[in-house]
This record gives structure tokens, C-alpha cells and sequence, in this order.
């Protein structure tokens, strides 16, 4: 169960910084998505594992070890809110640079050798 | 003491957001309106902000016996629920949003605020996450007030659009977003070691840590501080410093200088709470240090070789950061107090600039600024300047280009520190500041790198200012006078005005940023405060 989430979050962040550090709007788009999820998958990871064990607490059990932390998940859920928000703002703004300079180079030209 | 008076720390957030969910509610045409909604929510703003400085002095409606007041939202006790904090630092740091955003406010009701839709309503939350960020008393309320600063500020970056604004805007967010994933790997590897995001709990918990938890504590911290240095624009994590802040619409680019500070001020929040902990190196220590001079000598030699004159004040806000960083890196209290006092004269100096220039701009006929790139590279053969000083004598001087042109004195005093303006006042007190700290027994070779960074880059900042002074007011053959509003000069004399007062009552300032170095030197208190019970008598 561990090393499957973090191979996961590996492979997904590695992934994510490898397209973050192409030149082209597209791919750094697609790259800051794959960190989101590997950002995410780790902030939810920071809570410890928990296989079927509810996240709130019932009085009538009030044993913390049957529970899972609930705050990593309140925590995700905002990361994800804010996360989408920005991207999708700066999906916004990668369309208006692509619109005004006829190229997907992040820098708006080609560096042409 | 009055019911509501003990809502104040949460006011400052509360009154730009509802000021501008009410501006959403009306239109666009609408202006008039939104204007006098936003300057009567600053006005406020500023009213709650000095209301704030006096009670953590302890004077005024509520006292806070111990200068720190801690708002529980919701009521819930504080390891567990949120917490806002005003204390003496964030007091200062609300009053200074608050100042600087009213005359970027009234700067951009001239004519900026109508090249582009919802400038007001963003404006306004631009600083509704300033306010929060130096409230917040907890990791992720300040990632999250963070993010809406960024998020709004992203708006406001882009406003007025233009295919360089958007290239420009769009590297900046691209590297603010990926400065958020690591605030974010950051506070969860914290939370995940010690299971706590306040901050004064965090305190506590980081004492306990030993071992390889406490290495991955320390990496987790350094993640953290290296979110923060990008975000205060710490060499090499400033290469998006100067295209941003140079292709920022003018009131835009003067609030920005704030918001560099932020990552100063989450630096010394951060690195003050740590301290019983032994803080890592990232929160003004050994790393600090050698960062602050290398980003000073790189904006010094960015002023250098920067001919646009907007290039050269974004090269000077990397320059104040710089100073700061290593003013902050130094060991001990004593440098703290005249660090804090630089930081606000930067600030309001820097602001000040920002506005000037986008109006001297104005007076260059088309094209003067590759008349100065050609001038530069074609030296010597002007066969018209012998001529030209005839045309220039006995031109009369027009108020307009007199205001201009004292305003660029002062504001260059101001950013190399020249007397008799606040700049002065801050960098002596610094430099006397370090060279007491050498009696002390701080290692002297540090001392006198950083007495000889600051005053080589004053000279360096003199030649470049000076250089583009000339080039502004006296090359040009042929000086439009611009035609300016009254609420386009208004905010550059207001931010003035604030610097000869900081002068003028240089004593009364610094002894409340020396009293807040102290009470940053001993976190004991904040975190007493924080982590009292909510009701008094009940167990915590």
C-alpha cells in the first residue's frame, strides 16, 4: 500500500517536473496539473494510511485509533479549490499569450540557433 | 470597552472582502460608485490598522495587556481551531498595506482603473489577502491568504493586457504556482511530523523532535523557506522580478512592492517562532545572510545596466529585499528594529516611484527611450549638441515639470539614502545597528561585508538614479509638458509626506520597531497568548 502511493506520487511528480521544464505552454500546463495530483496524493499521505476508517468521529466510539485524520482531507479538499482556480486562470492567460504572440513558446518567440 | 472592539483583528479582512462582494453587485459603468466604496473601505482600513498599532502599545479602547491580541473564529481554543493574531509586527505591516494601497487607489482612479474590467473589486482582494497573510496564525491560512493575494494580484498584473504584460504575466504566475506546490509539500511534511499547522503549537512541537524526525522537520523548513525567498525575491528565485514589475500597469507595480515583503515578513514570523527550536539556517541565520548579499549585488548591478527607467525601480525593490535579507541575517536583536525601519521606508519610497515614473514617462516624446539605447551606443558624434544648450537656457520652468523633477530628488534620496529623508535614517541606523553588533561579538567579516555591500550599492543606486534623471529631464531636446490630475500627484505626495513624517518622528518609530525586535527575540509570549485557554478558568 505505501510503496504503490509512493511510486505513484513519484512517478507523478517526476513526470510533471519533466514537462514543468519544457519551453512549451502546453506541455508546462499539463506539467503543473501532474504536480497538483502529486501534491495532493502527498498532503493526503501526511495523514498516515488508513484503510476504511471513517474521517469523522462518532461520540458514541470516541476511540481516535478507529479514525482516520480529517484534516489532511479538509486540507486536500482546499489545495484542490485553489489549485483548479489557478489553473484554470492560467489556462486563461496561456490562451491570451498564445492569441497575441502566434506561438506556444512560453517566452511569446522562438529562439531560433 | 465597546462589544465590537474586540472583532478588530478580523476587521481588516472582513472589510475589503464585503466592500468587494458589494462591488460585484454593481456594474462596471458604475464607477463613481465603486470609487467611493473602495477609498471609504482603505479609509477604513487604515482607521483599523493605526486602531490595532495602539492597542498592542496598550493604549486606546482595547488594550491588550500584553500587545498581542489573538481572535479565535469560531471560538474553538487554538491548537485546534484557527486563530488570527495582531501583534506588534502585523499591526505595523496592516498600517503599511493600508497607506501604500490608498494612494495606489487614489493613483489608479485617475485612468487606470478603466483600461480593463473589475479592477476595484480586485484591488480589494489584493488587500484582503495582504491583511490575512499577516494576520494568520496558522501554516495554511497563510498558504491560503497567499494564494488569494497571488490570485488577485495575477488580475491585477494582467490588467490593461498587452502582448508583453501577458508574456510577462504569464512567467510570473507560472513560477508563483510552482512556489505554492512547495509551500504546500512544505506544510505537509510538517504537519505530518509534528500534527499541528498553528504556528504557535508548531513552536512548541518542533522542541520535541529529535533524531531523523528532526532532519526531515529541518528539510521541511527549508522547503518552506525557499516558497518564501521565492516569493520575496531572493537571488537566483528573481529572474521574474523585474519583467513583472516593470510591465505592471504604474498603481499596480507600486502596490507590488509590498508584496515581496510578505515573504520578508513570513521569514521573520516564522524564523522568530522557531527560535526556541533553534531555528533552521533558512530563517535568518547562517543561509540568510551570504542570500541577502548576493541578491543585493545583483540588483545593484541590475539598476546598473538597466536603461528603462521602470527597470531600474524593479531592480531597486530586489535591492531593498537584498538589504533586508541580510540585515535579518545578522545574529542577535540589534539590527532587527532598523531593518523594520528600512522596510517601511523601501516601501513607501519605492511606491512613490513606481507612481513618478509612469508620469515622467509621460513627458518623453515617442520613442526617447531608444533615443537613449542609441545615444548610449553612438557616444561622441552628436553633431547638435553644441546647439542644444542654447535652446535649453532660459526655458522657463513649468510647475508641473518642477513637481516632476523634486519628486524624482526625493524619491532618489529616498532609495539611496541620501539625508535628509527617511532612506537616511534607515541605512545609518543599519549600518550603526551592524557595527554594534560586532562589538558584541558577531563575526566582524560579516559585519563589514555588509556595511561595504550597502554603501557601494548607495553609490552604485546614485549613479543609476542619477543617470536616469538626467536622461529624463535634461537630454531631451524637446519636454512635453504632461498635462497631470490632481489625483495622479496627490498619492505621490501623500507617500512623501509619510516619509518626512517617519523622519521627523524618526525616535517615537523606532522605538516601537525596536520593542517589536525584542518581542520578536522572545516568542514565549505570542505563544502564551495563542495557547491560553479560550475561556478564562476553563482547562486548556
Amino acid at each position: 500500500m505505501e510503496w504503490i502511493l509512493a511510486l505513484g506520487i513519484g512517478v507523478l511528480a517526476g513526470s510533471g517536473i519533466w514537462l514543468l521544464l519544457r519551453p512549451r505552454t502546453f506541455q508546462f500546463i499539463m506539467g503543473l496539473t501532474l504536480m497538483t495530483y502529486a501534491v495532493n496524493l502527498f498532503i493526503f499521505a501526511m495523514g498516515r494510511l488508513r484503510l476504511d476508517a471513517p474521517p469523522v468521529i462518532d461520540p458514541h466510539w470516541a476511540d481516535p485509533a478507529r479514525y482516520a485524520d480529517p484534516l489532511p482531507q479538509a486540507l486536500v479538499l482546499t489545495a484542490i479549490v485553489i489549485g483548479f482556480a489557478t489553473t484554470a486562470l492560467f489556462l486563461v492567460v496561456l490562451l491570451a499569450s498564445r492569441g497575441m504572440s502566434d506561438t506556444d513558446h512560453v517566452d511569446g518567440e522562438e529562439h531560433r540557433p | 470597552m465597546m462589544p465590537w472592539l474586540q472583532h478588530l483583528p478580523v476587521l481588516p479582512i472582513l472589510v475589503p472582502l464585503l466592500t468587494s462582494a458589494l462591488m460585484l453587485l454593481t456594474r462596471d459603468s458604475q464607477r463613481r460608485l465603486r470609487v467611493g466604496l473602495g477609498t471609504a473601505a482603505i479609509l477604513l482600513q487604515i482607521l483599523i490598522a493605526l486602531m490595532l498599532i495602539r492597542a498592542t502599545q496598550g493604549i486606546g479602547a482595547p488594550a491588550w495587556p500584553d500587545g498581542i491580541g489573538v481572535y479565535r473564529l469560531g471560538n474553538w481554543p487554538a491548537p485546534f481551531g484557527i486563530v488570527l493574531v495582531a501583534d506588534r509586527l502585523s499591526a505595523l505591516m496592516l498600517g503599511l498595506t493600508a497607506v501604500l494601497g490608498l494612494c495606489a487607489w487614489i493613483y489608479a482612479t485617475a485612468r487606470w482603473d478603466r483600461a480593463g474590467s473589475h479592477f476595484h473589486p480586485l484591488f480589494q482582494l489584493l488587500l484582503m489577502g495582504l491583511n490575512g497573510a499577516f494576520l494568520a496564525g496558522d501554516l495554511f491560512n497563510l498558504f491560503v491568504f497567499f494564494e488569494i493575494l497571488l490570485t488577485a494580484s495575477y488580475g491585477l498584473m494582467l490588467h490593461g493586457s498587452g502582448k508583453r504584460r501577458v508574456g510577462a504575466a504569464l512567467h510570473y504566475i507560472g513560477v508563483n504556482l510552482i512556489a505554492s506546490f512547495l509551500l504546500l509539500i512544505a506544510i505537509a511534511l510538517i504537519y505530518g511530523l509534528t500534527g499541528t499547522l498553528n504556528l504557535a503549537d508548531l513552536s512548541k512541537q518542533a522542541l520535541t523532535l529529535a533524531g531523523a524526525d528532526r532532519q526531515l522537520f529541518d528539510s521541511a523548513a527549508a522547503i518552506l523557506g525557499v516558497a518564501f525567498l521565492i516569493k520575496a525575491a531572493a537571488w537566483p528565485l528573481n529572474f521574474w522580478l523585474p519583467n513583472t514589475y516593470t510591465e505592471a500597469a504604474a498603481p499596480v507595480a507600486a502596490l507590488f512592492t509590498i508584496m515581496t515583503k510578505v515573504g520578508i515578513y513570513a521569514l521573520l514570523r516564522i524564523g522568530s517562532l522557531l527560535l526556541p527550536a533553534g531555528a533552521p539556517a533558512a530563517f535568518g541565520g547562517a543561509w540568510m545572510f551570504p542570500a541577502g548579499i548576493a541578491t543585493l549585488a545583483f540588483g545593484t548591478l541590475g539598476m546598473l545596466a538597466s536603461t528603462q527607467p521602470r527597470r531600474i525601480a524593479a531592480y531597486a525593490v530586489i535591492t531593498s529585499s537584498g538589504t533586508l535579507f541580510a540585515a535579518l541575517g545578522m545574529p542577535g536583536v540589534t539590527v532587527t528594529g532598523p531593518a523594520l525601519y528600512y522596510l517601511l521606508s523601501s516601501v513607501l519610497g519605492l511606491g512613490a516611484f513606481f507612481l513618478l515614473l509612469e508620469l515622467t514617462e509621460r513627458s518623453q516624446s515617442f520613442g526617447a527611450d531608444m533615443l537613449a539605447i542609441t545615444q548610449e551606443a553612438f557616444e561622441g558624434d552628436e553633431p547638435e549638441a553644441a546647439s542644444l544648450s542654447e535652446q535649453v537656457v532660459g526655458t522657463p520652468l513649468p510647475a508641473t515639470m518642477a513637481f516632476l523633477g523634486l519628486s524624482f530628488f526625493a524619491c532618489s534620496l529616498l532609495i539611496v539614502g541620501l539625508p535628509p529623508l527617511s532612506g537616511f535614517v534607515a541605512k545609518f541606523s543599519l549600518l550603526s545597528a551592524a557595527l554594534q553588533t560586532a562589538e558584541q561579538g558577531a563575526p566582524t567579516f560579516n559585519v563589514w561585508l555588509l556595511v561595504t555591500a550597502m554603501l557601494t550599492s548607495g553609490v552604485a543606486c546614485l549613479m543609476a538614479l542619477g543617470r536616469c534623471g538626467v536622461r529624463l529631464f535634461w537630454v531631451p531636446e524637446q519636454l512635453h509638458v504632461p498635462t497631470l490630475r490632481i489625483n495622479e500627484m496627490a498619492p505621490i505626495l501623500i507617500l512623501l509626506a509619510a516619509c518626512a513624517l517617519l523622519t521627523v518622528q524618526a525616535g517615537p518609530v523606532m522605538d516601537y520597531l525596536e520593542d517589536t525586535a525584542h518581542y520578536l527575540d522572545q516568542p514565549a509570549r505570542y505563544i502564551q497568548a495563542v495557547l491560553a485557554p479560550a475561556f478564562p478558568g476553563s482547562q486548556p
